[in-house]
């Protein structure tokens, strides 16, 4: 089969790699329609994310039909339509008891090195490193996809796949991140970045009752789509002091919750941009978190900080005096999609929210290299690249 | 009068000295080169001021290399070489300088002595070295899991052997003898194979299992014991084992099966048995550890075999 695999930073190609097959009673195996490029693709594809070995094969959001079933599935059937969840989790282990199914304390077989770079270790996830698992990922034709009796959801036939494919991770995700802030009424919510997780927590934000919206990017045309699709105030960071437009979108009173939507390659003008930029070079920090120290910094005492951008190791000059001082809580996670996917459709289904409002490329799964080139180089106003297999 | 060294090595308040000696001869050859090389014997110090320098600098790298770890051979080793070197560049000085014969003898003899110093304090350590790689580590290893089973559950996995060959990869191969006694087959991470026979000791079901070896190599005993975990979250499995390695070349074989890569393994075999008890499999993987790239392999089933999953 055709799959898109990493060899390195900024180089990924399309290879011919065996068909994947049955290893255990619960795998599926899933011949995939449609796969997307995940913003955290992009650490994979700039080397910020360890563990990764030449030939791994990419991808975590995907969909597709059900062509074979381990002899321990018996909730699907051949043919099933599916939309699989970016994290694999096993359904019995204690976490996923308790539904924080990213947690999954099995589904990792490579756990020990997760161990050893965080502690303990979260879920296994496709194609995202060997620290989390070792997964062939969903950028290919087929995926085998571990306990599938648990993730795939199905999906009806009279829903297309676009308005289905991201519940597999970047719709929950930003949902997640505004459930993070726990809203309520006349919340005022600031979202760092306009990338697509930030698009689904603006939107998501105001489907849980906020108030009002502020998008913090640099990019005009993300920040159009922002204010025009998903109805946020804009603040573009590289023309407004975003502290002095924070006091005054608020009334002085900052944000009740903070989203940080951009994660561990970001971007600030001046100084604190150079330091950043200097101390992830030479190793001196591994992610660069200028967006989380104004999030943390715009808070309102009291307020969530809520972190939906991916965070890989160690990050420098963290503003803990504040989080302490004013009382902030800081949330984080990897999203547990299975909680989110059944309550998502049907907001889909009922009208909601259509979630194919981010893509804005549609490619064959051949083209992937120019996909990921250009999303990552922001070039021809790329906000969502959508690859057909 | 005290000795403050009691606690450290033989060979390693030696090496200490040896390492403040180079220290000082080094700064000494660095700031004053020509006074330094008078002193051995060069009336006309100009063209040995430069070697006498670059000796210098040798000298105090390998006295920080001996202080850094003074127990670490390598340190000394480095002196050991840099003497013979001193001994090359003395004899070459006799030939070619204007020298003073007494001088030039009383250096040589020195080097010499601290030399033959050098060399028994290089072999202590790596006796030493080789001795603390061959002992065993520890005599006792203890890992915890929690499983989220009944402990009637786990307890009943457990006390049935012949499951643990088909979870673990430590365990090759257990034969039940009798209702108290089996056999065992464990392969060690480096490959080494050790059997014995084991006897049931302790029974106490859905709390405590305890065995011990009652043949082979080593004297060994193990202990699981089941406790159900606070708050509904399943069962602790804590495993202990108990050993006493023989001496010989059995014994450090022995011991190197329970150094921490053993530990490792058993942490490993833990949480397998944890993985398959929850979710009925062993979860695995295209791309274990860093291997092999994520993608699917061309053999599965020799995939599957090296994950050891049946």
């Amino acid at each position: 089969m055709k799959a898109i695999c990493w060899h390195g930073t900024q180089y990924v190609q399309v290879e011919h790699v065996p068909d994947p097959a049955i290893l255990n009673p619960r795998d599926a195996i899933v011949r995939i329609t449609k796969t997307a490029i995940c913003g955290s693709d992009l650490h994979l594809y700039n080397g910020y994310i360890p563990t990764m070995k030449r030939g791994d094969v990419l991808g975590h959001e995907f969909m597709g039909e059900v062509v074979e079933l381990g002899s321990a599935v018996k909730n699907l059937a051949i043919g099933d339509r599916v939309v699989v969840p970016f994290p694999i989790a096993c359904g019995h282990c204690l976490q996923c008891e308790r539904e924080m199914y990213s947690l999954c304390e099995n589904s990792n077989p490579n756990a020990w090195m997760a161990e050893k770079l965080w502690g303990y270790s979260p879920c296994g996830i496709f194609g995202y490193s060997h620290s989390l698992g070792g997964f062939p990922g969903g950028q290919a034709q087929y995926a085998r996809v571990p306990f599938a009796d648990v993730g795939p959801l199905k999906v009806p036939d009279n829903i297309e796949d676009e308005q289905v494919l991201f519940l597999s991770d970047i719709f929950p995700t930003g949902w997640m991140a505004a459930e993070a802030c726990t809203i309520k009424p006349g919340d005022v919510i600031a979202v760092w970045g306009c990338g697509p997780v930030a698009q689904f927590a603006i939107r998501s934000a105001y489907l849980q009752g906020a108030e009002k919206v502020i998008a913090i990017d640099r990019l005009e045309y993300r920040l159009r789509i922002a204010h025009e699709r998903a109805l946020a105030e804009t603040i573009n960071y590289e023309e407004e002091d975003v502290h002095e437009a924070l006091l005054d979108m608020t009334g002085g009173r900052g944000p009740d919750a903070c989203i940080d939507a951009v994660g561990l390659e970001g971007h600030a003008p001046g100084v604190q941009g150079a330091y950043d930029r200097f101390k992830q070079a030479t190793m001196l920090e591994t992610d660069r978190p200028p967006a989380l120290r104004q999030a943390i910094m715009e808070c309102r005492s009291g307020g969530t900080v809520s972190v939906a951008g991916v965070y890989g190791g160690f990050i420098d000059k963290f503003p803990m005096g504040a989080v302490v001082n004013r009382s902030l809580t800081i949330r984080s996670g990897q999203t547990h999609v299975h909680r989110y996917m059944r309550p998502l459709l049907e907001r889909v289904q009922n009208g909601d929210i259509d979630p194919s409002f981010v893509i804005t490329h549609r490619m064959r799964l051949e083209d992937a290299p120019k996909g990921y080139r250009i999303f990552n180089n922001k070039e021809d106003d790329c906000l969502k690249v959508v690859l057909a297999a | 009068m005290q000795d403050r060294q009691t606690t450290g090595p033989r060979g390693e308040r030696l090496a200490k000295g040896l390492g403040w000696f180079s220290v000082g001869l080094g700064v000494a050859e660095l700031a004053a080169p020509a006074r330094v090389a008078r002193l051995i014997g060069i009336r006309r110090p100009n063209g040995a001021v430069r070697i006498v320098r670059a000796m210098g600098a040798r000298e105090l790298a390998s006295g920080v290399a001996v202080l850094v770890n003074p127990r670490a051979s390598g340190g000394v080793w480095s002196r050991v070489a840099g003497d013979g070197l001193d001994l090359y560049l003395l004899q070459q000085t006799y030939r070619r300088n204007d020298v003073d014969r007494g001088r030039w003898l009383a250096a040589t003899a020195a080097v010499l002595g601290v030399t033959v110093a050098d060399l028994r304090c290089a072999q202590e350590l790596r006796a030493n070295e080789t001795r603390t790689a061959r002992a065993p580590r520890r005599s006792h290893l203890e890992r915890a899991i929690t499983i989220n089973k009944s402990p009637e559950e786990v307890y009943r996995f457990w006390r049935n052997f012949s499951n643990l060959p088909r979870v673990t990869r430590s365990v090759e191969a257990v034969q039940e003898i009798d209702d108290r006694r089996s056999h065992w087959r464990v392969r060690t991470p480096t490959g080494i194979a050790v059997e014995w026979d084991a006897e049931i000791t302790e029974e106490h079901p859905n709390e405590r299992l305890a065995w011990r070896a009652v043949t082979g190599p080593v004297t060994l005993q193990g202990v699981v014991a089941f406790r159900p975990a606070p708050g509904n979250r399943g069962t602790e499995v804590r495993v202990t084992v108990h050993y006493e390695p023989p001496a010989g070349p059995i014994g450090s074989g022995v011991a190197w099966m329970l150094d921490s890569t053993f530990e490792r393994r058993i942490q490993e075999d833990l949480r397998r048995c944890k993985q398959f008890l929850e979710t009925g499999e062993i979860p695995i993987s295209e791309g274990p550890g860093l291997s092999r790239p994520a993608q699917p392999p061309a053999n599965p089933d020799q995939l599957r075999a090296q994950a050891g999953v049946h």
